[in-house]
């Protein structure tokens, strides 16, 4: 079911059988589509000067996108964000090395709603340069937020050249296109900018509860999507997204963290991967509420087979509560997970120098590899290398240490990035014209400068 | 006789047998048992210790859902009966929800409608991405004893205080309660916007309607 006017006629107009709005679809039309949508495409930082490969078996990780609260490090409450508080979390993802790409995370309580989409990606643009996976909230909130990236990277043809952000676009599980996610679609089309159709099925509740079945589903809400977008602009680029949850029967939650729901995300990106399309999932988050036990485990399941499994965009760490709540020690830990996980498929190297048996023979028995050339050499290549987040002390130092658990030393890194990271400047052009951007848009939307939190 | 009916009623929705419930309802009122009588009796009792089974566990929401199925299609040939010989039906109250404008979010609302319903209130459901408008034009025609608004999203909840304001506005709001839910949903909201409760979750949603009710 399509229930967007522009897409019906753009469907009916190219051999779809269109009875109100429920759409069919003949599967040349499906195929036609997957022959041109890009199997990769690159993705740039802000000010285009590195570029990202998404496809292939590249691995990005970036935080889950629209929580609505934040868990306090002070206090370990969970209470609704604030824009300083999303402020920093971008400052602490501009910051962590495994985490390549920013999202629009939080959307912070103290700033107008009719903006709060919008002002995340303010916040994001004047605070990093890493490259953005985002959304919007309605139809005029794609546009507003294109014409602020616009404004920063200098126009239109070098943001359909070089894209900076990733926009989610979401079917409505089971098998259904809103106006809003339908027109956001079209509209990426249109503009160049690579499109995320995430399908979000919750499992047993709008879907079938196999995961089979889920996946078969989802596919067919992918599939309509790709054939919109490409009958919109054909080559327009599209990600093979997916967000599904076990939901739960007992208390009526989506759980992300679920095995099944990682299992469902992994394959449906071999779905994608199976269509030559680049794909996402929502991997690396938990149900949990604290940072504790349960979310380490949730995560890091996610963030290691979404790794194994190649997916290309992984939204997820930092965020917890069912894509809820975001926190800055859960993205400090995840941090280590994901550098964690790049070693891991990185794989075990093999070959004469790392094989070592002329080594083991020299060293000989009862010897030490501590002092050797070879050690010094490879540790680097071998070794993934954590940060004090991850104790590795001895029982006695640890005590001495202060016996801090992982979200005290999450708390303390944290900390000390934010204070010692200073992200780069927006080049003043750009700067002058996304403020002259920014003012028109408050302007319109009737909110005035003084409604915004001072940063 | 109308024992036995009422345990066959009662097998149906505990089994999740919509056809056998309506059949059975059928039966029942050919045997001239009072329909209010194998409402209560056969459907809404049986659901109700469902209802008392997912609280505590036992049930999940699958089983609840598919009896409170079974139990409506046998309510609505006792209902229809009912309305025919004009005796007042004894609902526990008559409920009002919809998801806000601007807002799609349908699984939360569609739970709670659910629950409200095994619970016996008599349940109206306007859907998702309703105006404000809508809403208040449906509160004067239903006159409902409480509105529900859903509100997933940070954006879309300030259309629960919009609609506050509309009922407000128009000399309406004391004629019904308000209560609102959704994940961004909190008290001290409920407490700015002026509605009488808020939902966390089914369960709660349930108790504190019936709480509502009682002060109404
Ligand atoms: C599933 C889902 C979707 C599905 C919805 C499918 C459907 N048919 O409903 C789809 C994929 C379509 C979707 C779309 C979008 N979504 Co969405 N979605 C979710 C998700 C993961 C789960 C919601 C859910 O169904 N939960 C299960 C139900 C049972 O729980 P519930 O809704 O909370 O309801 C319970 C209580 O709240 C309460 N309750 C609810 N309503 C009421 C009413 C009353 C009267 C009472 C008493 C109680 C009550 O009782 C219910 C039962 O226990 C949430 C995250 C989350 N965990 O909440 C995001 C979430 C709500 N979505 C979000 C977003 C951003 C979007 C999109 C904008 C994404 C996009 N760019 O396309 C679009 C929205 C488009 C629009 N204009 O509405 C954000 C909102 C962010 C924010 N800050 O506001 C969230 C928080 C996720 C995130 N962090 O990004 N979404």
């Amino acid at each position: 079911m399509v229930k967007n006017k522009p897409a019906l006629k753009l469907l009916s107009e190219n051999g779809c059988d269109v009875k109100s709005n429920i759409v069919r679809m003949p599967s040349g039309l499906v195929e036609e589509a997957l022959s041109k949508v890009p199997s990769s495409f690159k993705l740039y930082s802000r000010e285009g000067k590195q570029a990202y490969t998404v496809g292939g078996d590249n691995v990005i990780y970036n935080p889950g996108s629209a929580a609505i609260f934040f868990l306090d490090g002070e206090t370990e409450e969970m209470r609704r964000a604030t824009a300083e508080d999303f402020r920093d979390l971008v400052r602490l993802t501009d910051a962590l090395p495994h985490i390549h790409a920013q999202s629009t995370a939080m959307v912070p309580a103290d700033v107008p709603e009719d903006i709060s989409d919008l002002y995340r990606l303010y916040l994001i643009l004047k605070n990093s340069t890493k490259p953005i996976v985002t959304g919007a909230f309605t139809i005029e909130g794609l546009i507003d937020m294109k014409n602020m990236l616009e404004a920063v990277v200098g126009g239109p043809e070098e943001l359909a050249e070089k894209p900076r952000a990733i926009f989610d676009c979401c079917p409505s599980s089971p098998l259904m296109w809103s106006d809003v996610t339908c027109q956001n679609l079209l509209d990426c089309a249109e503009h160049g900018i690579p499109a995320e159709i995430i399908p979000a099925p919750q499992m047993g509740a709008t879907s079938p509860v196999s995961i089979a079945g889920t996946i078969v589903e989802a596919n067919a809400e992918f599939l309509s999507g790709l054939v919109i977008s490409q009958l919109a602009n054909p080559g327009s680029v599209v990600i093979y997204g997916g967000s599904p949850s076990a939901f739960d029967m007992r208390y009526l939650t989506a759980r992300l963290g679920a095995v099944e729901s990682v299992m469902a995300a992994c394959a449906s990106a071999q779905m994608g991967k199976s269509y030559g399309v680049p794909t996402h999932g929502y991997l690396g988050l938990s149900d949990s509420k604290a940072v504790d036990g349960q979310s380490s485990f949730e995560s890091g399941m996610g963030i290691l087979l979404a790794a194994m499994s190649g997916v290309n965009i992984v939204s997820g760490p930092g965020m917890q509560a069912s894509e809820n709540c975001q926190s800055l020690e859960k993205l400090v830990i995840d941090n280590e997970y994901c550098g964690t996980a790049y070693r891991l498929i990185k794989g075990i190297t093999v070959d004469d120098t790392t094989l070592a048996a002329e080594l083991i023979s020299k060293v000989g028995p009862g010897g030490h590899f501590l002092a050797e050339k070879h050690t010094r050499e490879n540790l680097r290549k071998e070794r993934f290398m954590p940060t004090d987040v991850l104790d590795r002390l001895s029982p006695d130092a640890w005590t001495k240490a202060g016996s801090k658990d992982t979200m005290q030393r999450a708390r303390e890194r944290a900390k000390k990035l934010l204070k010692e990271h200073t992200p780069e400047a927006l080049p003043k052009a750009s700067e002058e014209r996304l403020e002259t951007v920014f003012k028109k848009i408050l302007t319109r939307r009737r909110v005035t400068a003084n409604q915004l939190p001072v940063l | 006789m109308s024992e036995e009916i009422f345990s066959e009623l009662r097998d149906a929705v505990l089994f999740f047998d919509d056809e056998k419930a309506r059949a059975l309802a059928v039966k029942a009122l050919e045997m001239g048992i009072d329909p209010v009588m194998t409402l209560e009796e056969g459907l809404a009792k049986p659901l109700r210790e469902v209802g008392d089974r997912f609280e505590t566990g036992e049930a999940f929401i699958t089983e609840l859902i598919a009896s409170a199925q079974a139990m409506e299609a046998g309510a609505k040939v006792l209902n229809e009966e009912i309305t025919r010989r004009g005796v007042n039906r004894k609902s526990v109250g008559k409920f009002l929800i919809g998801t806000v404008e601007g807002d799609i979010h349908s699984i939360g609302k569609n739970i709670v409608a659910t629950m409200l319903t095994a619970a016996g209130f008599e349940v109206i459901d306007l859907g998702t991405d309703i105006p404000t408008w809508t809403f208040v034009e449906k509160v004067k025609e239903y006159e409902p004893d409480i509105l529900g608004l859903s509100a997933l999203m940070t954006t879309t909840m300030v259309k629960q205080k919009e609609i506050l304001g509309a009922l407000r506005d128009i000399g309406l709001r004391s004629k019904v309660k308000v209560i609102v839910g959704g994940a961004p949903v909190t008290e001290a909201w409920v407490k700015e916007i002026g509605a009488d409760a808020i939902g966390f979750d089914a369960g709660s949603a349930v108790q504190v309607t019936l709480r509502l009710m009682e002060g109404s």
